[in-house]
């Protein structure tokens, strides 16, 4: 097979990647202004919905059917906001695509503005991404200088202003409602749903919430055609009627214990092990792997015998997981020990949840504990129980949260417990056998 | 008398035509006033209300939901240095970091150095796992940072500004 070609990842060793001159030199914006000149609205929902396209923020929501929940003939105003809170620990591929290329984001914002008739875009931006607002800002400077922001666009009878917002260090804004919240000056404690942002979001307007790589997505789309995009990743399971299919290309991050960490863009479908040895270069130190995480914390645990899973919107349900997520494996060596990588995990979410919910504020607090002690070989024995049944029942899908946050401190619980059973039995049998050192206090 | 100063409230209401609502300021300010004088005092706490027409106790819950904004019992020096301790640094030896550092600035994470030149901080991912263990420097990101390059940064924080 022809070594593939990427597409949104294809500019960023480029000089000058990130001004405007260079990304029109490639061909930038020739999207947008065919759709500004030639195509209706409707038209570009069309095919986006064709391509198949699926958020790339870790639900894998279908891109265009999301938009097309926007009520008809509203007044306005609509809103897009641009989640680029990327916080899921191992994921930074919309780091990336904001420093190396914010054109080719940019260009997808105006143009899902123009589809689903949004006056004011919000890129709601975590805080720690200081090169991404400078980037993206100059960015934006220069398309306002273009016409390719502001009022009519192109000439044309379009209207768009996008602003950056930045965040302030909190995890849960990355939630649609939680950023909506964050974004109206609030804290960012998640909204029950219905509502859903298409019919009443930010300032209480229609709103949609899309992913950075999602928006990247949609400026090849518009620019290539749904059949293209089509061409890349896996059709849907004839056997499963719901699939919609993984189709088009993504942007896997890989880090922990491989030997060349990164992010790089395949057709979605690649397997863990593929990414590991082919584009990790291998596991570390010429030690094997024991498992992985593959799609960013929230999504559970894979063990090495299961690294043959394929990274596409079905493969890591099969194997146990919650849902592709961000597609960031975190690899970690036979070295490790099972019971400091769940600690890190629920140290995370503790630190994390954002307090509104009982289940999550306490669950993620004592998962915590019981864990720091099962490390310490301190464990009870029906610690592992007691572990098994918070992790159970907390979060959106048991009912008894009102985010996804609890499912995501869950997940890596019940899959760890699960597959790496006999270490944390052997861990609470032998007791303290080793001395943690104490790491820094909490502030 | 006023505790923000003209420039930094004209910044302020610079921003109030990007919103419809004035209470979406909020975040907007505290980072001004925060990048300004280091924290938030009670006294702009409640100069940000009125201009943005909110109740002095909407600006204090938004602030201290996210534990990014230190009040004044707490003020932030010159430099702030987060280490981040998420699982892909953590496997690349983060917290080892995080600890070297503590024990270089003699602080522990959220303290500032006797100086005041950098406080040192633990962050959960700093989206830079291709590089770990990252720190950022403020709002910039350093990779693959051993002992070695933290003491160097060290060097170079401490003597900024001087």
């Amino acid at each position: 097979m022809a070594e593939f070609q990427p597409v949104l990842l294809r500019r960023i060793n480029q000089p000058d990647s990130t001004t405007l001159e260079s990304y029109r030199a490639d061909g930038g914006y020739r999207a947008l202004t065919r759709a500004v000149e030639d195509m209706s609205p409707a038209q570009v929902i069309d095919i986006v919905k064709d391509s198949g396209l699926r958020g790339r923020g870790g639900a894998g929501f279908p891109c265009g059917l999301k938009w097309t929940f926007l009520p008809k003939d509203h007044p306005g105003p609509i809103y897009l906001c641009v989640n680029a809170d990327e916080s899921e620990p191992g994921t930074f591929n919309n780091r990336i695509l904001m420093e190396k290329d914010p054109h080719q984001v940019l260009e997808g914002i105006i143009l899902a503005c123009y589809a689903t008739r949004a006056t004011t875009a919000y890129i709601y931006l975590r805080y720690e991404y200081g090169e991404c607002y400078r980037v993206m800002q100059r960015a934006v400077d220069e398309a306002y200088a273009a016409n390719l922001l502001g009022p009519k666009i192109l000439g044309k009878s379009f209207h768009l202003d996008v602003f950056l917002h930045r965040g302030a260090g909190a995890y849960i804004c990355g939630e649609e409602t939680g950023l909506i919240e964050s974004l109206e000056g609030k804290r960012a404690w998640p909204r029950i749903k219905p509502p859903f942002p298409a019919v009443e979001g930010a300032f209480r307007k229609p709103t949609v919430v899309n992913n950075i790589e999602t928006l990247a997505c949609v400026t090849h789309i518009v620019d290539r055609g749904a059949d293209w995009f089509k061409s890349m990743g896996v059709p849907p399971d004839p056997k499963n009627p719901r699939d919609a299919g993984s189709y088009g290309p993504k942007l896997y991050c890989i880090s922990g214990h491989v030997n060349k960490p990164g992010c790089v863009e395949l057709p979605l479908g690649v397997t863990v092990r593929e990414l590991v040895d082919k584009y990790g270069s291998g596991v570390w130190k010429g030690r094997k792997a024991k498992g992985c995480i593959p799609g960013g914390l929230s999504m559970g645990f894979l063990t090495e015998a299961e690294f043959d899973t394929r990274l596409d919107f079905n493969g890591p349900v099969k194997s146990g997981c919650l849902g592709l997520g961000t597609a960031a494996v975190i690899v970690f060596d036979e070295a490790t020990s099972i019971a400091d990588v769940l600690y890190n995990s629920c140290r995370f979410f503790a630190h994390e949840s954002c307090g509104q919910c009982t289940p999550c504020r306490e669950g993620t607090a004592w998962m915590m504990k019981i864990m720091d002690r099962i490390r310490r070989g301190k464990g009870r024995k029906e610690d592992l129980d007691i572990l098994m049944e918070v992790g159970s029942n907390i979060g959106i899908m048991p009912g008894t949260t009102i985010c996804g946050l609890a499912d995501g401190a869950g997940w890596p619980v019940k899959t760890a417990l699960t597959k790496f059973r006999s270490e944390f039995d052997e861990l609470v049998k032998q007791g303290p056998t080793r001395r943690l050192p104490q790491v820094a206090a909490v502030h | 008398m006023s505790h923000l100063s003209e420039e930094l409230r004209q910044k302020i209401l610079a921003y109030l035509p990007r919103y419809p609502s004035k209470q979406a300021v909020t975040l907007p300010a505290l980072h001004l006033v925060q990048d300004a004088l280091r924290y938030v005092p009670l006294e702009a706490i409640r100069e940000i209300a009125d201009l943005l027409d909110l109740s002095p106790a909407e600006v204090n819950d938004t602030m201290t939901f996210y534990g990014f904004f230190r009040g004044a019992d707490c003020p932030l020096g010159q430099t702030r240095l987060w280490v981040c301790r998420s699982l892909p640094c953590m496997l690349r030896g983060g917290e080892e970091l995080l600890t070297h550092l503590g024990e270089r600035l003699q602080v522990r994470p959220g303290e500032t150095s006797r100086d005041g030149k950098i406080t040192l901080e633990f962050a959960e991912c700093l989206g830079a796992c291709e590089g770990a263990p990252c720190v950022l420097v403020n709002d910039q990101h350093r990779l693959d940072v051993t002992n070695g390059k933290a003491d160097e940064l060290i060097r170079e924080l401490k003597g900024a500004g001087a």
